[in-house]
């Protein structure tokens, strides 16, 4: 039951349906990746799963390790080790990254215990060495200003923090330059190990020579209508999304 | 009963403004002649009505005097208490603690500041030993907005507060600090601050008011002033945090003479109406006034904020910003004016009043308002009420962030743009650990 089961969900937005009957199954220590084009609902799914407001799932089940996700509130989905790395991530002026994750991690402890502060510093600081996000940022405003590759990062750097069960990068690699894509690929690799699961939505193959996927998808029309190994990445690469339509069209 | 004596009058007061001509016999005329006058121009005004213009939108039948009345003495274990409840958040040039408007204790400034002419010491030994210049600073600046009676009142029963008088050219980076403690129940107090900075003086004075017990009911009236004169560099920080049964009021007055920088910050988080009135004057060209303000407002409390930016001269700027964040049924009133007189070309003037509203039966009232009779001003008055964030909430709740935790942050968060402009670093943090124990406690 170690598995993030998505059933048959289906999810609306703004009165227009997005997701049709998407059905996805992530067991952990593995990394699917989700390719599509633009406006198929990779996001959509995204957010729906992390619980979004505008996102109104009117039928299917999420479970997280067995778990009705879709009976918790926002923040227990991602106590419930949930993690949602934003394709575009809010900027929140005045909250102190420091703060921000005192604050995520402070609320993974019992009523009465409080957070080790030295601790707590020690860690995040050796993390952001590894993901060579500059100290400083500790102080600065989440998001507040920063360059886009700095955001994907500071997403990360958060999931190194919170080490969810389950993680969903929406365009992580977007963004990134060429060794920040390397930096944060080595960052994802060294959580993932048996203990995390991830679905990593990209446009590009080429995250996916750092961070190999057990499996690949491709979502069309707001569902998965192929999966394969790796090399479907390469071929989608090579020949862009036309054939899948067409394979789609023949089998409708 | 209550009903048999004169709106304006409560025998406790009364008692009390006895008392305080008795302990004052021995003071120099002029001070008894002032306090004299001041009393009875208290009992001569009436109270607030409703329909003042100066008194829109407030509750004014949660004004009263009942009961109110001198504090008691406290006992030395009481002093120690709040003695070390008066943090120090850094280093200090001198320090005042008061306890119900008596000196508890005193850090005297450094032998060779008071060489150079620094004076720093309490009201009462002022009145004795600086009483020339106390007879032409005290309370001789008009506040004049709305609460005329309030400040006669102070004048009257007022007998302790800071002096702090910096002269010409003399630069201190460490500030003074002061705590003024209002203890028992129904205890008045009435702490005044003068601070005089002469020509190209620059200083820091941090104020502290609190009631030494949360559930006390207390009067506190404080009254402070200050002068920048020409090229001098000023800095006034407050923070109140009087129970939630008080009643308070804080008059704020400034006057900046050309070239002078003066940055105020008031924090205001207790009391059950606590309004404060603050006039900001503008008197030489080329000065900076910096008018900043936060509050927390939660369950039944209502702040009463009304402003005034004077600019009598020109090629100058005053810059006001009041932050108000409201829970529960939380209630504030922003009533600001800039007013800018015929000569005052060439001036900027900037008022804006922001509010967040945190839950729905909170109410945010803004009044913000122009007066302006010369022709070539840059002005701008700005008021704003909105909830939070919806996509900011969403991040910190798709963190784990306990909505209630998350409302906290995005608080915090709301306050920093006014916290960030403190210079001192520690005096910031003091104040985001004050605004951090209200949350804590309620
Ligand atoms: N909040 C919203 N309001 C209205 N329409 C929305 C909203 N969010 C998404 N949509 C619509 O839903 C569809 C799917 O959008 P989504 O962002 O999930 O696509 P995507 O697959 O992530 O695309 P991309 O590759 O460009 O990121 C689009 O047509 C989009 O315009
Ligand atoms: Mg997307």
């Amino acid at each position: 039951m170690s598995t993030l089961e998505i059933k048959n969900l289906n999810v609306t937005v703004a009165e227009t349906e997005i997701l049709r009957d998407f059905s996805l199954t992530l067991p952990k220590g593995e990394v699917h990746a989700i390719m599509g084009p633009n406006g198929t609902g990779k996001s959509t799914l995204a957010k729906a799963l992390a619980g979004h407001p505008d996102y109104e799932v009117t039928s299917g089940e999420v479970l997280l390790d067995g778990e009705n996700v879709l009976e918790m509130e926002v923040d227990e989905r991602a106590r419930a080790g949930l993690f949602m790395a934003f394709q575009y991530p809010s900027e929140i002026p005045g909250v102190s990254i420091a703060n921000f994750l005192r604050a995520a991690r402070q609320a993974r402890l019992g009523e009465d215990e409080e957070l080790e502060v030295t601790k707590f510093y020690k860690e995040m600081y050796e993390k952001m060495d590894a993901l060579k996000i500059d100290r400083k940022f500790t102080s600065r405003s989440v998001n507040d200003g920063f360059s886009g590759g700095e955001k994907k990062r500071n997403e990360i750097l958060q999931m190194a923090m919170l080490e969810p069960k389950y993680a969903i990068m929406d365009e992580t690699d977007s963004g990134l330059d060429i060794d920040a894509l390397r930096i944060v690929s080595e960052g994802v690799n060294k959580l993932k190990g048996p203990h995390m699961g991830v679905l990593l939505i990209t446009h590009y193959q080429r995250i996916l020579n750092y961070i190999t996927p057990d499996q690949v998808h491709v979502m069309f029309d707001g569902r998965i209508v192929k999966s394969g190994g790796k090399e479907l990445a390469l071929e989608l690469e090579e020949k862009g999304y036309d054939w899948i339509k067409d394979e789609v069209a023949q089998t409708a | 009963m209550s009903s048999l004596v004169p709106e304006s009058l409560s025998p406790s007061l009364e008692s009390f403004w006895q008392k305080t001509q008795s302990d004052t016999s021995a003071a120099p005329a002029w001070w008894q002649k002032r306090k004299a006058a001041e009393w009875e121009k208290f009992q001569s005004l009436p109270m607030p009505r409703r329909t003042d213009e100066d008194w829109r939108f407030a509750r004014i039948n949660s004004l009263n005097f009942d009961g109110y009345t001198e504090p008691q003495p406290i006992d030395e274990e009481g002093k120690r208490l709040l003695e070390e409840r008066s943090l120090l958040p850094t280093e200090v040039a001198g320090v005042l603690i008061f306890i119900n408007d008596r000196l508890v204790s005193f850090q005297a400034v450094d032998p060779k500041l008071a060489e150079k002419g620094v004076v720093w010491k309490p009201l009462s030994q002022a009145v004795e030993e600086d009483s020339d210049l106390l007879e032409k600073h005290f309370m001789s600046q008009p506040i004049e907005l709305g609460s005329e009676k309030f400040s006669a009142l102070h004048g009257a029963l007022c007998k302790e507060g800071s002096l702090l008088h910096v002269p010409k050219g003399v630069e201190i980076d460490k500030p003074f600090v002061a705590y003024h403690w209002a203890s028992g129940e129904n205890a008045s107090i009435f702490p005044h601050t003068l601070l005089i900075a002469d020509e190209m003086a620059k200083v820091t004075l941090v104020d502290y008011f609190a009631s030494a017990d949360p559930n006390s009911r207390n009067l506190a009236i404080g009254v402070n002033d200050l002068y920048a004169g020409k090229g001098a560099k000023v800095t006034y920080l407050s923070a109140q945090n009087w129970s939630l049964n008080s009643l308070a009021f804080h008059l704020n007055s400034t006057q900046a003479f050309r070239d002078a920088f003066i940055t105020s910050l008031n924090l205001h988080l207790g009391g059950s109406l606590a309004r404060t009135e603050s006039h900001s004057q503008i008197l030489g060209e080329n000065a900076h006034t910096e008018m900043l303000s936060l509050t927390v407002a939660n369950g039944e409390q209502q702040f009463d904020q009304r402003t005034l930016q004077t600019h009598y001269k020109g090629h100058s700027v005053s810059d006001l910003l009041y932050k108000n964040a409201l829970f529960d049924n939380g209630r504030t009133i922003f009533s600001g004016l800039i007013r800018v007189l015929e000569d005052a070309q060439k001036t900027d003037a900037y008022q804006t009043n922001r509010n967040l509203l945190l839950d729905p039966t909170a109410e945010a009232n803004a009044l913000p308002g122009l007066e302006i009779l010369a022709n070539d001003v840059k002005c701008s008055h700005g008021a704003t009420t909105g909830q939070i964030d919806e996509e900011q909430l969403y991040y910190l709740l798709a963190r784990g962030i306990p909505r209630k935790e998350a409302y906290k942050l995005l608080t915090y968060g709301f306050f920093e743009e006014v916290l960030e402009k403190l210079e001192n670093s520690e005096i910031q943090e003091h104040f985001r650990d004050l605004i951090k124990s209200k949350f804590q406690t309620s």
